[in-house]
């Protein structure tokens, strides 16, 4: 008897785990859009990317790193995922577990991107990754890989 | 005199400036020459018939570039006969990108049976002069004598995801344009890709 509730426990346990950290947004680029142009303290740091883009990758962990330095900062890291295909959520879960990136990750599902990639940054013409830093109508923007001083240094300059 | 100097070498840097951006519609493109997939050496000047081109930055690694493959190989078989081939260039360093190497090239155009030249752009100096910067990047050129006339610059259609849920085919419109002598009604879009791999 005792082992069955515990079991039934462990079992409850895993699932709400998996259901929560399967738990993505998934967003057309009109839901997304507000998040450039929000108004209050914060500073916004939004990261486009994918699983299978290397410099993406390469560049996760040092946004993760942003999070944590800037923690109770009023600093905000938000990572749009471009990523598709088959059971995406799972694989997306299981990548950010495994290279252990715990910031907030949206997936944005939107197909006619030329409707939408001038309206993340004029300058911006599609190829990913791509970076947009911003605080009110202050904002910067890369198109290529980042450092996480080149984060730091424009999150200090935007609170200056 | 010395003025004139400075000002000479400022046009000058401006000129370099600009051009590093690479084309822009309306302006003419420089032929090149680059390894096909079954190691022979191709220019558009090969092409004598071809009223123009449908250059095509892509690559195997890319799952933009996968999505659009089936694609591609449909506007080169509709556009070829009548006078626009489709000229497909991978622009990726295999050292950044080891899929992306020239074997990989060989091995994903036989597995999809590519209709069209898939070449290698080993000094990474035709994307420059292009400026594309992702994959899948499509530029349309027309041809008139030499002279080779940057048309239409961006994206294949509006669904990268899904073929059957396309509603604009915006390189199918713009050769369409071409092929009655009318400028393409849209000119220009972003496409979304994956970056172009190299070191500088």
């Amino acid at each position: 008897m005792k082992v069955k509730i515990l079991f039934s426990i462990t079992l409850l346990f895993t699932i709400s785990l998996t259901v929560k950290s399967q738990d993505f947004e998934t967003l057309n680029f009109k839901e997304l859009e507000p998040t450039f142009h929000l108004q209050d303290d914060t500073t916004y740091v939004i990261n486009f990317w994918a699983m299978w883009c290397k410099p993406c990758v390469e560049e996760l962990p040092e946004f993760e790193h942003i999070r944590k330095s800037y923690e109770n900062k009023n600093v905000k890291v938000l990572l749009v995922s471009l990523d598709f295909g088959v059971k995406v959520e799972e694989r997306l879960s299981k990548f950010l577990t495994k290279k252990n990136i715990n910031a907030e990750v949206v997936i944005l599902d939107d197909l006619d991107a030329n409707s939408w990639i001038g309206k993340v940054d004029d300058k911006w013409d599609g190829a990913l990754p791509a970076t947009v830093i911003y605080k009110k109508d202050k904002r910067k923007f890369f198109a290529r890989k980042v450092t996480y001083s080149e984060l730091a240094e424009t999150i200090d300059n935007l609170n200056r | 005199m010395m003025k004139k100097i400075l000002l000479l070498s400022f046009l000058l840097i401006s000129a370099v400036a600009i051009h590093a951006q690479g084309y822009k519609v309306g302006d003419s493109a420089t032929d090149f020459k680059l390894k096909n997939i079954d190691g022979k050496h191709i220019s558009l000047a090969d092409y004598k018939d071809a009223k123009g081109f449908v250059v095509i930055f892509t690559c195997n690694h890319c799952p933009y570039a996968v999505a659009y493959e089936d694609r591609i190989i449909d506007i080169d078989k509709k556009y070829k006969k009548i006078g626009f081939p489709v000229i497909a260039i991978n622009p990726n360093d295999p050292a950044i990108v080891p899929g992306d190497s020239f074997e990989g090239m060989q091995k994903r155009a036989k597995e999809k049976g590519f209709t069209f030249p898939y070449l290698f752009d080993a000094k990474q100096e035709v994307f420059k002069n292009f400026g594309a910067t992702k994959t899948p990047h499509v530029y349309i050129l027309s041809k008139n004598g030499k002279d080779l006339k940057v048309e239409y610059i961006g994206t294949i259609d509006n669904n990268y995801k899904d073929a059957s849920k396309v509603s604009t085919k915006y390189v199918e419109d713009a050769i369409n344009s071409l092929l009655m002598n009318k400028k393409p009604a849209v000119t220009y879009t972003k496409a979304i890709g994956c970056s172009i791999k190299t070191k500088g």
